[in-house]
């Protein structure tokens, strides 16, 4: 390798082909992606910061702030529950059902969120399923928070658990069994060796999670019923002020969604990273382990 | 610990793993389950650990019946086929990991005194801040032994404990573990398909075939007599010729060969390589040579006896065979084994 200077092309590696691919990407990804950031950020301060602290400021925005953090606070966690609950389940236990449940899980990233908020407005409203009887325990559920809350745990529930299904079928019960016939408790086992070793996924899982709770139209749109300063969401509010024609306030108010966005971006890079600085390590270790298993 | 197995029976949906098998271990002893893939030895190995439960029959440690004691109230050191050490802990902290969770406390001086002890006992001094990843295979299946030791389990299990070794580092891990096994004194059952491991390292080995005990006993024993086709051909090479009794007398087509016979009609014989004799010329059977393996110590001769059957035998290193070559084979030792 070291004598030969010009390295031989590989297959497909013609300079040619190489500009045209790498400068549709570029070109695309200006276009698409970094251009419609850069109006944002542009627009949200064409009035001026004094502008832009007064629509953060407003009570109505500082509501859809809440409203969207609230959200996240109880849907994340509760799905990150049910994301290790199902992960577990599935790669750990043999039972009837399985693969059927391996399914149900995944059905929420193939809907239109949209079908999932009119499902519970069919389930939950007023002429629905349940509506009738919660209307007289007095019970609101759509457009409040806890219809916001069912919607968006909806469309997220397969993330924390799709992240951890592979990585858990890959380690096995192995370790599991070692550490139980070493004398630890079901708990002490999965604190100290079952979730060490998927942590890295799990919060790679609840990033994600979290950034599509917090950035979740369309189910949360049928279900909260728009009403400003009560049931809207930052999303939800971005769309109504835009709708009233105050621009520099929908592109404020979308500064803020833009900026937790980036920031999920840069925990989950952060996050591969590590993943990435540690798994090799154990992958070889875990082929090792596994080499020579049938001489 | 005395273990003792009463007809212990294992199902897996419709697969019958273990068949009824009843086995004593006395205490102190170091016993092989020997088998073929699928022979219900792992089975066997889980079900005294705990990690798997009997649906019939008993396992009992001692007096004590044990069948029914979770795994984590057992008292057993179990050592995982692929080791199972914990990857995002030390060396130290693996072994440490029974002690810290045992509900007899231990102070943490204690524990770090025990773990130096036990990498002393299996000769990793030093390695005690590594991480599994960063040592050998073979530093590996000492630390599993390790932190198996460390609980001071009343029985040791071991699943294939040297199958993902090369061979070098697996004998010497073998005479190494005899040698602790001696030190420690402590029960000790192991699952091997390698004949030559169970052998080299077991008091007593326990053959297995389809969930089956098919024989037991010392090394010598199992070697010497083996009950069964099976077990013969399993052991070792063995050759097979197809005979004839007539009189108490085995006949391989009209030659006449020295066995133990019992009843008259057609019967199997085995031969190891060994148990045959070449000779260029004079009595015995024909056979004339296909193929000459020369390995480190002697010379492996492939031939066809009359009939067609095919044996191997092996001859000094010395020796001047030739493929091609007639020749005569003389029987030292045979066994035979009604068809």
């Amino acid at each position: 390798m070291a004598q030969s200077r010009r390295k031989p092309p590989r297959v497909g590696d013609g300079p040619i082909i190489r500009r045209v691919l790498i400068g549709t990407t570029l070109f695309f990804g200006a276009i698409l992606v970094l251009a419609p950031l850069i109006v944002i950020a542009v627009e949200a301060f064409s009035q001026g910061l004094k502008a832009y602290a007064a629509t953060i400021a407003h009570p109505d925005t500082r509501h859809a702030i809440l409203m969207t953090v609230a959200t996240a606070l109880i849907a994340v966690p509760v799905n990150t529950a049910f994301g290790l609950a199902a992960a577990w389940a599935i790669t750990k236990f043999d039972f009837w059902g399985r693969r059927a449940l391996l399914v149900v899980i995944e059905i929420p990233f193939s809907i239109s969120p949209i079908v999932a908020g009119v499902a519970y407005l069919f389930v939950y409203g007023l002429q629905g399923l349940f509506g009738p009887m919660l209307e007289a325990a007095d019970v609101k559920i759509l457009f409040a928070l806890p219809g916001i809350v069912l919607a968006s745990m909806f469309v997220t529930a397969p993330f924390v658990a799709r992240e951890l299904i592979p990585l858990m079928q890959a380690q096995g019960r192995d370790l599991e069994e070692a550490a139980t016939s070493l004398g630890a408790s079901g708990w002490r086992t999965f604190f100290s060796v079952t979730l060490p070793n998927v942590k890295w996924a799990l919060l790679y899982g609840i990033v994600l999670c979290n950034a599509r709770v917090m950035g979740e139209f369309g189910a949360v749109s049928v279900v909260s019923g728009n009403i400003r300063g009560q049931t809207n969401t930052l999303p939800l509010h971005i769309e109504l002020l835009y709708h009233d024609y105050q621009a520099a306030g929908a592109f404020a108010s979308a500064s803020i969604l833009a900026t937790l966005a980036v920031f999920t971006i840069i925990a989950k890079v952060a996050l591969e990273r590590r993943g990435a600085g540690r798994r090799p390590a154990l992958a070889a270790a875990a082929k090792d382990q596994n080499a020579g298993t049938s001489p | 610990m005395k273990i003792r197995l009463d007809q212990v029976v294992k199902t897996f949906d419709t697969f019958r793993a273990v068949r009824g098998v009843s086995l004593d271990i006395e205490s102190g002893q170091l016993v092989a389950l020997l088998g073929p893939s699928g022979s219900g030895k792992t089975t066997i190995l889980r079900m005294v650990a705990g990690l798997e439960y009997a649906d019939g029959g008993h396992i009992y440690f001692g007096d004590q019946d044990a069948t029914d004691i979770p795994v984590r109230d057992r008292g057993v050191g179990f050592v995982f086929q692929h080791y199972a050490l914990f990857p995002h802990m030390t060396v130290g902290e693996n072994i440490a990991f029974g002690m810290k969770v045992s509900k007899t406390r231990r102070s943490k001086p204690e524990i770090a005194a025990r773990v130096q002890e036990l990498l002393r006992l299996v000769r990793l001094e030093g390695l005690g801040d590594r991480f599994p990843a960063q040592i050998s295979g073979g530093q590996r299946q000492r630390v599993a032994l390790a932190r198996a030791l460390a609980v001071d389990p009343k029985v040791l299990l071991l699943d294939e404990p040297f199958g993902a070794l090369d061979a070098n580092v697996r004998r010497d891990l073998r005479r190494w573990l005899r040698e602790i096994h001696d030190e420690l004194g402590i029960t000790t059952l192991f699952v091997t398909h390698d004949q030559e491991e169970a052998l080299d390292l077991a008091d007593r080995v326990v053959i297995l075939d389809q969930g089956r005990i098919v024989q037991e006993g010392t090394p010598a024993e199992v070697c010497r007599e083996p009950n069964s086709a099976f077990v013969m051909r399993f052991l070792g090479d063995a050759n097979r010729l197809s005979a004839n009794v007539r009189g108490g007398q085995a006949f391989v087509g009209e030659t006449a060969i020295e066995a133990e016979a019992s009843s008259d009609g057609p019967a199997e014989i085995y031969l190891r390589p060994g148990d045959i004799e070449w000779q260029p010329a004079g009595e015995g059977l024909a056979a004339s040579v296909v193929r000459v393996l020369d390995r480190p110590g002697s010379r492996r001769v492939l031939a066809t006896v009359e009939g067609g059957a095919a044996l191997e035998f092996d001859v000094p290193p010395e020796t001047d065979v030739r493929a091609g070559q007639e020749g005569r084979l003389t029987i030292k030792r045979a066994r035979l084994y009604p068809a």
